[in-house]
């Protein structure tokens, strides 16, 4: 099986990629894990990871400026409904805006906009950085056997906006951060996390490698 | 809210290896900043942070290989920190794997540099690393002024209006390190740790000074940190990372306890 991780210029892709082959490790998979800036690689690969840090509207141009990728994710994920992992920006890049900044398009997958986080509480510091714990609002593969809820694992969060689905039915899990924050989304063969599996320590490994095997 | 308080063991590193070493368990090479790292991430370390230490232009590189064997091993954030003065460094950590790295002279220097840093990076990879002493005398208004070199210059800067500026250019987290008690096993300077905490917006890390458990209580409860650093007190073993968690969940402080 091949696993095409994205590098579009965002982030350090190397723990995502340590991660992704120990989850494989762990679990007696042996995939072909791939870091990966050719398009036709990914147009190619059997699962395909989109990381991403910083800014919305810089990860969009980041994106757009390898040539032939988004037509190549287009193919892969929409026309060939191959399974689908954002983490982060790359999970907030599903959305059809991002607001950061700027305005920018995103792919256009999941309705919605990505929106500053705006506590009720004034006194909670942003960006919401740091472990918490996961509601699930939807039962999905990529979180079997997760505990979740206020005593399950914890998942690492890092950032100041998330996505603000238009369809609730397509928000899997929320965390609690002065009120609910869109944790993960998906819909069909595409799921997206705001927490960062690939530093989330047990919960982590355990998605990534639920990813590997998810069969949608 | 269920946003949890952080335990950040800190590693100081020179020329790739742990400066005074950590005895806390059987490590086979107690010396190896990534079998550290490995112990901590096994005992439920919240982050990691290595500040390396190295003074020769030629030790430098050897961080570089410690932070992609680290990344390797351990699936949780970490913060490096220690002579980064260039966009360039910072590209070479976050590459071979840190997740944040932490800024410390350079931002004094040039305050321009953490605009440039977080515009390239993004704010939640950049730390200002903030050393600062309680410089007021015994009944004024209390004033803090950021010093350099561990401590040794004075620079005039108050570290309020410091933070607050940096945090303006870009910064995503300071990193709070009260010279005075550094070393001290006194606890945190709580007023520096505060009156930094209340002005900024973004997450701070107490440091500097932990000697008890309890400490770290009160930099969290009393000097409204979100997170708390130290490095002695885990590395020798004194207390381990969970009895820490453990005492300041018992003080009413949200902690992560399942890792």
């Amino acid at each position: 099986m091949s696993v095409a991780i994205i590098d579009y210029g965002s982030g350090n892709l190397h723990s995502a990629a340590k991660a992704f082959e120990r989850a494989a490790r762990e679990h007696g998979l042996a995939p072909d894990i791939r870091v990966t800036s050719d398009a036709d690689t990914v147009a190619r690969a059997e699962r395909i990871v989109l990381p991403g840090v910083g800014a919305f509207a810089d990860c969009k141009r980041g994106l757009a400026a390898v040539d032939g990728m988004i037509d190549a994710l287009n193919e892969a994920v929409i026309g060939k409904g191959r399974p689908f992992l954002g983490i982060c920006v790359g999970m907030q890049l599903m959305a059809s805006r991002g607001l950061e900044f700027e305005t920018s398009e995103g792919l256009g997958w999941i309705a919605g906009d990505v929106v500053e986080i705006r506590p009720s509480d004034a006194t909670l510091k942003i960006p919401h950085m740091g472990w918490n714990t996961i509601d699930v609002k939807q039962p999905h593969p990529l979180l079997a056997g997760i505990e979740t809820g206020p005593q399950g694992l914890h998942a690492y969060f890092v950032h100041s906006y998330h996505l603000a689905a238009a369809n609730l039915g397509q928000v899997i899990a929320t965390t609690d951060y002065g009120g609910a924050i869109t944790a993960m989304v998906g819909r069909d063969n595409m799921a997206g996390t705001q927490f960062h599996p690939e530093k989330s320590q047990r919960l982590g490994l355990k998605l990534i490698s639920n990813f590997l095997s998810w069969a949608p | 809210m269920t946003l949890k308080a952080r335990v950040i063991p800190c590693l100081d590193v020179k020329d790739g290896r742990v400066v005074k070493g950590v005895n806390f368990v059987d490590l086979v090479d107690a010396g190896d900043p990534v079998e550290a790292a490995k112990a901590y991430d096994a005992a439920g370390a919240d982050e990691l942070c290595f500040l390396d230490i190295t003074a020769s232009h030629e030790g430098r590189d050897t961080i570089f290989d410690v932070v992609r064997r680290t990344a390797e091993a351990c699936f949780m954030p970490l913060t490096v920190g220690g002579g980064v003065r260039s966009v360039e460094d910072i590209r070479r950590l976050l590459i071979a794997g840190a997740d944040k790295v932490s800024i410390n002279t350079a931002a004094v220097k040039e305050p321009d540099f953490v605009r440039h840093a977080a515009k390239k990076f993004g704010s939640q990879c950049i730390v200002v690393s903030i050393d600062a002493k309680q410089v007021n005398a015994a009944g004024e208004p209390e004033r803090f002024e950021i010093f350099t070199h561990g401590g040794r210059n004075a620079t005039g800067i108050d570290a309020v209006e410091f933070a607050r500026k940096v945090v303006e250019l870009g910064a995503g987290e300071l990193l709070v390190t009260s010279m005075d008690r550094d070393g001290t096993k006194a606890g945190y300077n709580i007023a520096l740790t505060r009156a930094i905490a209340d002005a900024v917006p973004v997450p701070v890390i107490a440091s500097g000074g932990v000697g008890a458990l309890e400490h770290m209580v009160e930099g969290i409860r009393d000097g409204h940190a979100t997170a708390v650093l130290a490095a002695s007190i885990f590395h020798f073993g004194t207390y381990t990372i969970h009895e820490a968690k453990e005492h300041m969940a018992a003080a009413g402080i949200a902690m992560r306890l399942d890792a």
